[in-house]
């Protein structure tokens, strides 16, 4: 098994409490292995961004976590899980396991502090012992790491560009060498030059410092392009994971298909464009069986009233490119009556 | 720095004005200043007299409105704002020497600290929004929608009388000379304590309620996510990054209620007869003291300016965003 280190099993999400609440997330499992990229997408509301809050326990109200474990496992250490930590270990924790850099590059920044107070405070939080220039030297390498001049230390954030301060951002994710870094939709205020920058410096920064990544976003091309693993997210559930040429290659569940779809090629022969009917699930009237089933082109009778269970596809277990990967086939697994899970004790 | 240059020429040139309004006002009033006392004396003086009544206002030499208009802007200079009708013969400026130590030390004392509590009470139940500190919410709401003078009348009527601790009315006792000494400062502190409660309770009340909903919206900024996701302490979080932010609109509020201190109190000083600005003013209109309240109304001008100025520094040092440099 390779080695995983983040591991969510079973995570539940409301939105509000009692008879109302809204179910955001359900039964999520899902594996962050050391020094991956491993992609989350889905359109607006399937519950991305909720797992990304959920598993770092920074769900706004009325957000509850109603169920599950975020199993983290420290170097040569014992898994903890971070669902039961207290508040001085979570805080403990935070940024300096698992940074986050968030959706809003322009809202991230407190507009009223300086990037250098910005960058050493997460410093000194974690470390109160350092000396203040060492901090500051730092936060000079961070703003290096990510291609800004040290010069910008003494800006105010409105004097940076959008690009600029979302590379802060990250540099500020990294201030700690975190594990793990999740990124949601980290470039989707930017344009498109910037983005792919952005992402380059990205991809690089993490073959030097070897940490993994939860890429959030609604752009299935970008993460077929960055991402060793996809997960693809529906109504707050998984529907479908694999390694991201696989999912590309041969998506299993007609929403991947549809998603996939829904964005050209490069290169081939021109196609239509279909993208998919109809719109994103009321995650407070969901419908019953499989969420997609209203949408789906292949429903059958079965899709409306039983929910399909994620689990490894038999007919899919062995393609080539997974053989010579180390991988095991259980890496690739789908929520599908198209595919019909083996019963292997889920 | 320009922009401050820029704000400063503009004070200056809105005092001219205002000075210049306080010039031609009176003298857009019919009769003069002679014929007002001989009234007040009900004409039982003599000719020598009311004539060296002009002459003490300067008013025998025949000047041009122009000369006069220097004469006074050099008086003023001076700090020489003529002589009071019903302090007569006292200097204006002397009066006012006498009203303003009670009014700033009054009301200037309870705007600050009406301030300082309410913005850190309005601080920690938006913090804790949700917690059974909002029940206070509605509380302050009543309490900052009612005028601090009715509020006083209630506290004399409840509080005051023959036997009672609390002194209705004055600054201190009449029986003692003002000395720093602990008896005389221990009478204005008993005569201040009502006064200031009042002010006090239905000021801060404002102050917490804007507070408390600045840092609610504050709290869902992305900034403040993101120190949490930081690993940052609460309390760091709540001071640097929520209240550091959601105190901006409070402090040009506060700067502005600073210039109020002067104008603003009158009902209070009335209502406690306390030997403020506000009861001279008040005092003055009722004896047509044209110098005086000319006297006064020069001081409340130039300190809702100087005030509008503190904000407009205190935000430029609060602020970056409000500096055009770079």
């Amino acid at each position: 098994m390779t080695d995983a280190v983040l591991e969510i099993r079973g995570l539940n999400v409301d939105y509000g409490l009692g008879e109302d609440a809204v179910h955001a997330i359900r039964d999520v499992d899902l594996t962050l292995h050391r020094g991956e990229v491993l992609g989350l997408a889905g359109e607006s509301g399937s519950g991305k961004s909720t797992l990304a809050y959920g598993l770092t326990r920074l769900l706004p109200p009325p957000g509850v976590i109603t169920g599950g474990e975020v199993l983290y496992h420290p170097d040569g250490g014992d898994p903890v899980d971070v669902l039961r930590m207290d508040h001085a270990a979570l805080r403990r924790f935070r940024w300096a396991e698992t940074a986050i850099v968030f959706q809003g590059a322009m809202n991230s920044l407190n507009p009223v502090h300086r990037i250098s107070t910005q960058l050493t405070d997460v410093i000194k939080a974690h470390d109160p012992r350092g000396t203040s220039a060492a901090r500051l030297a730092r936060a000079r390498e961070l703003l290096h790491l990510v291609g800004i001049s040290a010069d910008r230390l003494e800006s105010y954030p409105h004097q940076l560009s959008g690009g600029m301060r979302q590379r802060v951002m990250i540099g500020m994710a990294l201030a700690l060498e975190p594990k793990v870094v999740i990124m949601d939709e980290p470039t989707t205020a930017l344009d498109v030059v910037v983005q792919r920058q952005i992402l380059r410096q990205l991809v690089e920064l993490r073959e030097r410092l070897g940490f993994s990544v939860v890429f959030i976003t609604h752009d299935l091309s970008l993460l077929v392009e960055f991402s060793d693993r996809i997960a693809i997210m529906y109504g707050g559930r998984i529907v479908e994971e694999a390694a991201s040429a696989d999912l590309y290659r041969d998506p299993l569940h007609p929403y991947s298909h549809g998603l996939l779809n829904s964005f050209p090629a490069l290169r081939g022969p021109k196609r239509e464009l279909t993208g998919i009917p109809g719109s994103p699930p009321d995650l407070r009237g969901m419908p019953s069986g499989c969420a997609f089933h209203p949408r789906c082109p292949h429903a059958m009778e079965r899709c409306g009233v039983e929910v399909p269970v994620l689990g490894v596809p038999p007919d899919k277990s062995t393609t080539a490119h997974v053989a010579v990967d180390q991988r095991s086939p259980a890496d690739r697994t789908v929520a599908c009556w198209l595919h019909p899970v083996h019963d292997d004790g889920f | 720095m320009s922009y401050l240059l820029k704000r400063i020429v503009f004070y200056v040139f809105t005092a001219w004005a205002a000075i210049t309004i306080n010039f031609f006002i009176p003298r857009a009033i019919p009769g003069d200043p002679v014929q007002a006392l001989i009234t007040r004396s009900r004409g039982q003086m003599t000719t020598e007299a009311v004539q060296s009544l002009y002459v003490l206002f300067g008013l025998d030499k025949d000047a041009s409105l122009a000369e006069q208009y220097f004469s006074y802007l050099g008086q003023l200079l001076r700090g020489d704002l003529g002589l009071s009708f019903t302090y007569f013969p006292s200097p204006v400026s002397q009066v006012l020497g006498d009203g303003l130590p009670w009014t700033l030390g009054l009301v200037g004392i309870t705007t600050v600290l009406g301030f300082l509590i309410g913005t850190a009470l309005g601080t920690g139940i938006g913090w804790r929004r949700g917690s059974w500190a909002d029940a206070l919410i509605p509380v302050t709401t009543f309490v900052s929608s009612i005028p601090y003078f009715w509020l006083g009348l209630i506290a004399i009527a409840l509080l005051t009388g023959p036997d009672s601790f609390f002194p209705a009315s004055g600054a201190y006792d009449n029986g003692l000379v003002p000395n720093p000494d602990l008896e005389f400062i221990g009478s204005v502190v008993q005569h201040g304590i009502l006064p200031a409660f009042t002010i006090l309770v239905s000021s801060m009340a404002g102050w917490i309620l804007s507070m408390r909903n600045m840092m609610v919206t504050v709290a869902s900024e992305d900034y403040v996510t993101v120190a949490h996701a930081k690993g940052l302490s609460d309390r760091r979080v709540m001071v640097g990054y929520a209240a550091r932010n959601a105190l901006l609109p409070n402090v040009s509020g506060f700067a502005l209620s600073l210039g109020f201190i002067v104008g603003g109190t009158l009902l209070v000083e009335i209502v406690f007869s306390y030997p403020g600005l506000g009861l001279q003013l008040f005092q003055a209109v009722g004896a047509k003291d044209y110098p005086l309240m000319q006297g006064i109304f020069l001081i409340i001008t130039l300190s809702v300016l100087l005030a509008n100025f503190l904000a407009d520094v205190a935000y430029l040092a609060l602020d970056p965003r409000t500096r055009r440099e770079g």
